[in-house]
């Protein structure tokens, strides 16, 4: 007999403590949590005009930390189980110009059983590795150059997605995500259905007891209608894909006090359409572009609280055709940094980068910044 | 596709002798179950004794673990908050989430000390729930196993009696052990102590031993240069017997405190696997208590 029938029908006070909520659970307030962050930044070149020579714009947010002192995004946290069906997760984002940005506002369900899980609303797309982590988790300060050229920074788009977890010993997880497409590569197109669709499959495990490692592979298709350009617009198909890998190793796996972590992603996108003036014209030729990039980057913590990183980016314009704006440049970043974390809920960080964005400029940047987390406990995310 | 197929194939697992899967968050409540499931479960601890079970993170292997367990049998008291709500989440079973038969924590059938007064992050790392690190007051154990066996047997109906029934062997074992515990431990009371970390708090209640300083200086804070030389100025003032730390504990600290002190340092296995003597909950205890009678005589 099915108990919790049984105990709904008639016993339920008897029968509830059995499996009634462990005491310590907060009564019906969602969790709140907040994150301030701050820079104080040099640079040589102007971050204003800041941009990825031989790729087009993304119209992200990708610049490095303004000059001098520089307020982050606050961003405010507020999650919590709806019923048992559906769980809520909220984050808006103060950015220093003093407007509200909604980062995230998804439901995710929690009843669907095996191993489905479906999310609705506005959240971090889950393709490749970072773009699911939020800004202020990430290793370095600013996101790799391979995110800011092909996502905009990252993904966060209005639509669905669907994952399943294989009931293997070795983590197996498909997903699947519709957008509005938003933002970049894809454009809004006021239309009946999706303007961006996504694939995403990941392998994870752990090898011993001192690592645990995850891979992937991510797809990304949108079908932007009068991108932005410069002058010019864009319309056609824009594939992306995204492989991605993280391994993190402790001793013992005992992270507290020294671990290293190793992440890597490689990506390659694949335009064709045709471009057209802003005075209406249409190029003639039809556009197409093969363009990839990748980063590798190290953290590693060498004692308690202390951690050093190292991260390599490169772009490779590789090939575009009919476009006279973007120029042959392939952009590169070496990036270093070290952080003091007095907790997990506090860290400081000092990072130095020499940046060739810019065809024929190194820019030269330092950034000190801060990120403190008040209130419910964050998610130690893999 | 072939090659899919076979991987798919090689790693899926056929849980079909055991009747209960069981994902216990650590090893001191994966032993438990084992003892009160037997052959009719089968368990994986989230964690080893070597880590610390605050710092865990959702790694895959554990959401490959929770997607297909019957029940999660967890700590509670916050100890698993900074993880095990990622691995629930997305593990895309329905039957381990809070609230649910499936989602159990021991906390919830313990008594718990410690509980703060008020709660701020200034303090250190404190639960509002009170010290999570339970397991080590033999009536908690009890407590929980009681807890436990009912809520295996709402799980799975067909084994009640099976539960039941080691349920209450282990009891008699575990009375039986304790009570001898506590008779061999009588040196033990009043023994003066320095720990790492508050993870001892239940043992030291339990056998009446004093904790007269911590290495951490708030709880979760990594033990500074400054606040270890303070500590060894008042160590004149109130003498300790030992330096305690649990396995998972880094070294460092306690030694060198050790040293600078001439107290010994000690490790204990904390929890099952901690030391090679603690295969077990009885072994875990029993190496616990020989290793602290070694420093009090």
């Amino acid at each position: 007999m099915d108990r919790t029938l049984f105990c709904a029908a008639a016993f339920a006070a008897a029968c509830a403590p059995a499996w009634a909520q462990e005491k310590g659970g907060n009564a019906f307030n969602p969790g709140i949590s907040l994150i301030l962050q701050g820079t104080a930044a040099t640079s040589k070149e102007d971050p204003a005009a800041y941009r990825i020579d031989g790729f087009a714009p993304s119209g992200g947010e990708v610049g490095p930390a303004p000059r001098g002192f520089g307020l982050g995004e606050s961003e405010l946290v507020v999650s919590a189980n709806v019923d048992p069906y559906f769980r809520g997760h909220f984050v808006v984002a103060l950015t220093p110009e003093n407007e509200a940005e909604v980062e995230e506002a998804y439901f995710q369900t929690l009843a669907l059983g095996r191993g489905f899980t479906l999310k609705g609303g506005r959240f971090l797309s889950g393709i490749g590795y970072q773009n699911e982590i939020h800004q202020h988790a990430w290793d370095f300060q600013d996101a790799p150059l391979a995110y800011k050229a092909f996502l905009g920074g990252r993904l966060n788009d209005d639509g669905v997605q669907l994952r399943w977890v294989a009931p293997t010993d070795l983590f197996l997880e498909l997903g699947a995500e519709l957008g509005n497409g938003r933002a970049f590569p894809a454009t809004e197109r006021n239309r009946n259905g999706a303007n961006a669709a996504s694939l995403l499959a990941h392998l994870g495990g752990d090898i011993g007891t001192g690592t645990a490692w995850r891979a992937g592979l991510s797809h990304l298709r949108a079908r932007p209608d009068g991108r932005d350009f410069d002058a010019q617009s864009f319309t056609g198909t824009s594939r992306l894909w995204i492989a991605d890998f993280v391994l993190k190793w402790a001793p013992n796996g005992n992270a507290t006090a020294t671990n290293f972590k190793l992440q890597g992603e490689y990506f390659r996108r694949k335009e064709s359409g045709s471009l057209t003036n802003d005075d209406g014209t249409v190029l003639t030729g039809d556009f197409a572009s093969r363009q990839s990039g990748w980063y590798l980057q190290g953290a590693w913590q060498f004692m308690p609280r202390w951690r050093a990183g190292l991260r390599f980016d490169r772009l490779d314009h590789g090939t575009v055709e009919n476009s006279p704006l973007v120029s042959e440049h392939n952009p590169s970043r070496v990036t270093v940094m070290i952080d003091w974390s007095g907790t997990e809920f506090s860290r400081l960080r000092l990072q130095l980068a020499s940046d060739k964005s810019r065809a024929g400029v190194t820019d030269n940047q330092a950034v000190l910044q801060y990120v403190l987390s008040l209130g419910a406990h964050g998610a130690h995310r893999f | 596709m072939r090659f899919l197929m076979a991987l798919a194939l090689a790693t899926l697992s056929w849980p079909a002798l055991a009747a209960l899967s069981i994902f216990a968050c650590t090893p001191e409540w994966a032993a438990l179950a084992q003892e009160i499931g037997g052959d009719r479960v089968s368990v994986t601890a989230a964690t080893s004794a070597l880590q610390d079970p605050h710092h865990i993170e959702a790694r895959p292997s554990l959401i490959a673990r929770a997607r297909r367990a019957d029940l999660v049998f967890c700590n509670g008291a916050e100890l698993e908050a900074g993880w095990l709500p990622l691995v629930l989440g997305q593990s895309g079973n329905p039957a381990i989430q809070p609230g649910q038969r499936g989602y159990f924590e021991a906390a919830s059938a313990a008594r718990l000390i410690e509980l703060p007064e008020r709660v701020d992050r200034a303090m250190g790392d404190v639960h509002a729930a009170g010290n999570p690190h339970l397991h080590l007051d033999p009536r908690n154990v009890a407590r929980v196993a009681k807890a436990l066996a009912t809520r295996l047997s709402a799980l799975d109906a067909q084994g009640a009696a099976l539960y039941a029934e080691r349920e209450a062997a282990f009891q008699k074992r575990w009375g039986d052990a304790s009570a001898r515990w506590e008779r061999e431990a009588r040196p033990l009371q009043g023994l003066p102590l320095v720990v790492h970390h508050k993870n001892l708090s239940y043992l030291i209640a339990w056998l009446g031993m004093r904790e007269v300083g911590a290495l951490e200086p708030k709880p979760g804070l990594p033990p500074s240069a400054a606040h270890l030389a303070g500590l060894l100025t008042s160590l004149q003032r109130v003498p300790a017997k030992a330096v305690v730390r649990a396995a998972y504990n880094d070294p460092r600290a306690a030694d060198w405190l050790g040293q600078q002190s001439g107290l010994p340092s000690i490790s204990l296995p904390y929890t099952v696997g901690g030391s090679a003597r603690a295969t077990d909950l009885f072994g875990l205890y029993e190496d616990t208590i020989a290793r602290l009678l070694g420093v009090a005589r």
